[in-house]
């Protein structure tokens, strides 16, 4: 069933939820300010999903605003631009905007001010385009998702297929954030006409903006733009066929407004609110015909498209009470946030924190000196008073608060107790995977658990698990080829030798007839004539014994088989009287012919091999004496180095 | 004379159950993975030998035949406790004589010192270093598992085991770990504190 939202549909609810003190209101009260250029911006290439780029500049290099720094790499990644034009004095490992506080490779960009732009090539005529194209040049211009985790746009659009509403979510539920609320007032026309070329990309049928019920001026920029986009529409549309009116109703982008309650920015939240409609377990949101983007992303493809300028800004809440002028800024990637924080008045109190993100969702700054990256929405700067650092934790008294307040419909006490457990199957059976990280139990939480805490953990325990797990199948499958190949050379090699010992063995037979012929001896002649005979005969009894079939051939095979078995040993032993016999008379037939000196051509022929094997003997030992003696000076060298080794801590 | 009808209609139903059943049994047995192929799908398969076995799967066999569950030190105290689930025995710490759990490590070549001798080649259990004879050789990270076995066989000693590198996207959240960032009023120290935040 197809999803259909109107004007005046009704807003659902979705389980749990809570109402945090908002503390919106210093930074969206002004303007979204533009800082000067930072003295150093530090671009690290890993800010999205997906594997890094391979990088396309070096050290010492000049590059201008907008180009690209790294080339993307396997599996659809996104290319990093330089954010301004400047010279780069440095590629090397800094600290990312990352919980864990590791480093990466960043480029160090020295800004030479003068802003001078790499040749921008905007899409004119997008019509003409093929899906594909846009989304190359989407993807060329490094867009990722601007709200969550920098999922990279194009991968988002291209992977949805039959989307019948495509959602732009201006929820912006978390409390201290308002760089969307901010960037709406602002760019509504822009973020719409952003919108419109998603909704084109998608084919989507109907274009709803989702608006939190606290940003009314954001909601009334909106709803301005919109009738200004029909009036347009409606020049753009005249004289179009009679279909095109409905067409037209249809394009009319639906604001909806959703109460104000967190999380209800979540992207499954907000579906759940306007559909009333689940997305199913594991699922995603194109599964039941819904694509949803972010309002910063819908203007930053507006920028790309119309203008052809690249993702090399966003803007970034700078708050919190240790903040003097709190708002919000237009942030180049990769200004450090310690330089943010500067123009903003920061004034650090006692053992001040600072926090990526929101209260919520956020996470505490191992260094000031983390750059912003494509999906930095704030920094926050909050007073002892503001924000109580958390506090000891204590025993669960399963309250079941977290379980009301949880918007997954999850238990998350259960979980805690199978976290804390390291119960991991336990943990999927309650459907960890389905925790968003919201943080709405742990706010709840009258013991003070850090309950996302756990989770988090739990859950890299579990991709670690399941990583490890890929590799060591790996793994074995690597080792098990390797045995069937070392099993198969091994075959090959017994092969060769079963082959070259028969060759021996025919070019022995062959001697001995003609020792034996050349003996002249026909009693034993006669004798090995009538042997091979008598062998050639049970040969082929034998083998036109085995079609007679298994039954009662059991019985006759064995006495035969016995019989055969002392011929054959009988053979054998007259073979080798026979053989030993060829050999002397050869060896006294040559002995004679070197003491005559007569036959020099037998003579020749066997001393040559005798050469080469002389020869090839001696190049052995040439080669193990030149191993031992590089060995020798290894060791030598090796004694030599520890005891100028020991030496030197002799000295020290 | 109504028990015996009772009594031959309760036999009869039972014994038409029990063919069914019977039948069912062997119609739509389900053939499980045999507990040797469980037990080595546990093993973490570096091929390493510590456990006294050539490889993985003889150790699986042995385990299957009753020999100790905790003799593997690359599969660790989280192994031992999978299998000691899988078949219903105790878990035992690990077993020191065979080794410690070690951090992981990759095998990495020093490919200017390599001679190109290909010893390395042979004594590598998953074939994960990649030379020929007299060519400088080099390891395939992604594929070597780590287990040491080719860093004796070289003559001129050159492959270094060095510990993985934790990326970002394989951090465990051990936040209790990373020093944060506290700004003191006019100093920058930085203390220990996790992160956990919320709104009062
Ligand atoms: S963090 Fe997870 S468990 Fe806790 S409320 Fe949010 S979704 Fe539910
Ligand atoms: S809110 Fe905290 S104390 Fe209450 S049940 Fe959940 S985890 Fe336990
Ligand atoms: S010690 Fe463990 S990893 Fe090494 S061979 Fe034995 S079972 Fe495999
Ligand atoms: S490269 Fe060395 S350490 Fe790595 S798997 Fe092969 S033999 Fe083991």
């Amino acid at each position: 069933m197809a999803v259909e939202i109107s004007a005046t549909s009704k807003l659902w609810r979705f389980p749990g939820g809570i109402h945090p003190p908002e503390r919106k209101a210093p930074a969206n009260l002004n303007n979204i300010q533009r800082f000067p250029l930072p003295p150093m911006l530090f671009i690290p290439l890993h800010q999205h999903i997906g594997e890094d780029g391979e990088l396309c500049v070096a050290v010492g290099d000049y590059v201008l605003k907008g180009q690209p720094l790294t080339i993307p790499g396997v599996n659809n990644g996104l290319p990093v631009h330089a954010t301004t034009s400047g010279t780069i004095t440095a590629i090397h490992e800094h600290p990312l905007n990352h919980p864990s506080g590791l480093t990466g490779l960043t480029v160090c960009l020295e800004p030479d001010g003068k802003e001078a732009w790499y040749p921008r090539q905007p899409l004119n005529n997008m019509d003409a385009l093929s899906q594909r194209e846009v989304l190359q040049h989407l993807q060329a211009m490094g867009i990722a998702g601007l709200g969550g985790a920098g999922f990279p746009t194009a991968r988002k659009v291209a992977g949805a297929k039959n989307i019948d509403v495509l959602i732009i979510n201006g929820v912006e539920c978390e409390p201290y954030i308002a760089s969307d609320d901010r960037l709406m007032r602002e760019h509504a026309k822009e973020i719409l006409a952003g919108s419109h070329i998603l909704q084109k990309l998608t084919f989507a049928k109907q274009l709803v903006i989702a608006i939190e019920d606290n940003k009314p001026e954001a909601a009334a920029a909106f709803r301005e733009a919109i009738e200004q986009f029909s009036v347009t529409a409606d020049f753009s549309a005249d004289g179009a066929d009679p279909a095109g009116s409905a067409a037209r109703t249809n394009r009319q982008p639906i604001l909806k407004i959703v109460p104000t309650r967190y999380p209800s920015g979540g992207e499954k939240q907000l579906i759940q609110v306007l559909t009333g409609k689940q997305v199913p377990v594991r699922g995603l949101p194109a599964d039941i015909g819904i694509l949803m983007q972010n309002v910063a992303t819908a203007y930053a493809v507006e920028r790309a498209v119309n203008h052809g300028e690249p993702l090399l800004e966003r803007v970034v809440t700078i708050t919190g009470e240790a903040v003097k002028n709190p708002g919000t800024a237009w942030a180049l990637l990769g200004t450090p946030i310690d330089y943010l924080l500067a123009q903003s008045g920061f004034k650090p109190g006692k053992k001040q924190r600072v926090i990526m993100g929101g209260p919520m969702m956020g996470f505490t700054v191992t260094n000031l000196q983390i750059p912003v990256i494509k999906t930095t929405n704030c920094v926050l700067a909050p007073t002892h008073k503001e924000l109580t650092p958390p506090q000891a934790e204590m025993a669960c008294i399963r309250c079941g608060a977290c379980e009301i307040a949880c918007p997954a419909s999850l238990l998350p006490q259960q979980l805690q107790w199978l976290a804390k457990a390291q119960d991991y199957a336990g943990l999927k059976q309650h459907h960890l995977a389905d925790c968003i990280e919201c943080g709405a139990c742990a706010y709840v939480c009258p013991s003070q658990i850090p309950l996302v805490q756990y989770y988090r953990q739990a859950k890299a325990e579990i991709r670690e698990q399941t990583i490890e797990q890929q590799k060591s199948e790996i793994a074995r499958q690597r080792f098990e080829a390797r045995q069937a190949r070392l099993e198969r050379e091994k075959e090959e090699r017994l092969e060769k030798h079963r082959k070259a010992a028969e060759a021996r063995k025919a070019a022995q037979a062959a001697r001995q007839s003609e020792a034996t012929a050349t003996e002249q001896d026909p009693v034993k002649a006669a004798l090995a004539r009538v042997k091979a005979k008598k062998a050639q005969q049970t040969a082929p009894a034998a083998n036109t014994e085995s079609p007679q079939g298994p039954a009662g051939s059991a019985s006759q095979t064995t006495p035969e088989h016995k019989v055969d078995q002392k011929t054959d040993q009988k053979d054998a032993v007259a073979a080798a009287v026979a053989r030993a016999k060829a050999k002397k008379a050869e060896r006294d037939r040559l002995a004679q012919a070197e003491n005559n000196n007569e036959a020099e051509k037998p003579i020749a022929a066997k001393n040559a091999p005798d050469h080469d094997k002389k020869d090839a003997v001696a190049a052995a030992v040439a080669r193990a004496k030149a191993k031992k003696a590089e060995r020798e000076r290894l060791a030598q060298a090796e004694n030599n180095a520890s005891t100028t080794n020991t030496k030197g801590s002799d000295n020290g | 004379m109504s028990w015996l009808v009772g009594i031959i209609a309760l036999s009869a139903i039972a014994l038409a159950a029990g063919l069914i059943l019977g039948f069912a049994a062997i119609r739509f047995r389900v053939e499980s993975d045999p507990i040797v192929e469980q037990i080595d799908g546990l093993l973490p398969q570096t091929q390493c030998g510590q456990c006294g076995y050539p490889g993985c799967r003889p150790y699986a066999e042995a385990i299957a035949n009753g020999d100790e569950l905790n003799k593997c030190p690359p599969g660790g105290q989280a192994t031992i406790d999978q299998l000691a689930d899988l078949l219903g025995r105790e878990a035992k710490p690990l077993d020191e004589a065979h080794g410690e759990e070690a951090q992981k490590t990759v095998a990495v070549i020093r490919e200017d010192e390599c001679i190109g001798c290909t010893k390395c080649i042979q004594a590598c259990p998953v074939d994960a270093i990649l030379g020929a004879a007299k060519q400088m050789h080099t390891v395939i990270a992604d594929e070597c598992t780590g287990c040491d076995l080719c860093v004796e066989p070289c003559p001129v000693d050159c492959i270094d085991m060095v510990p993985v590198a934790t990326k970002p996207e394989r951090w465990k959240w051990q936040l209790d770990q990373i020093p944060v960032a506290v700004v003191d009023a006019g100093q920058n120290t930085a203390t220990s504190a996790p992160s956990a935040s919320k709104v009062s």
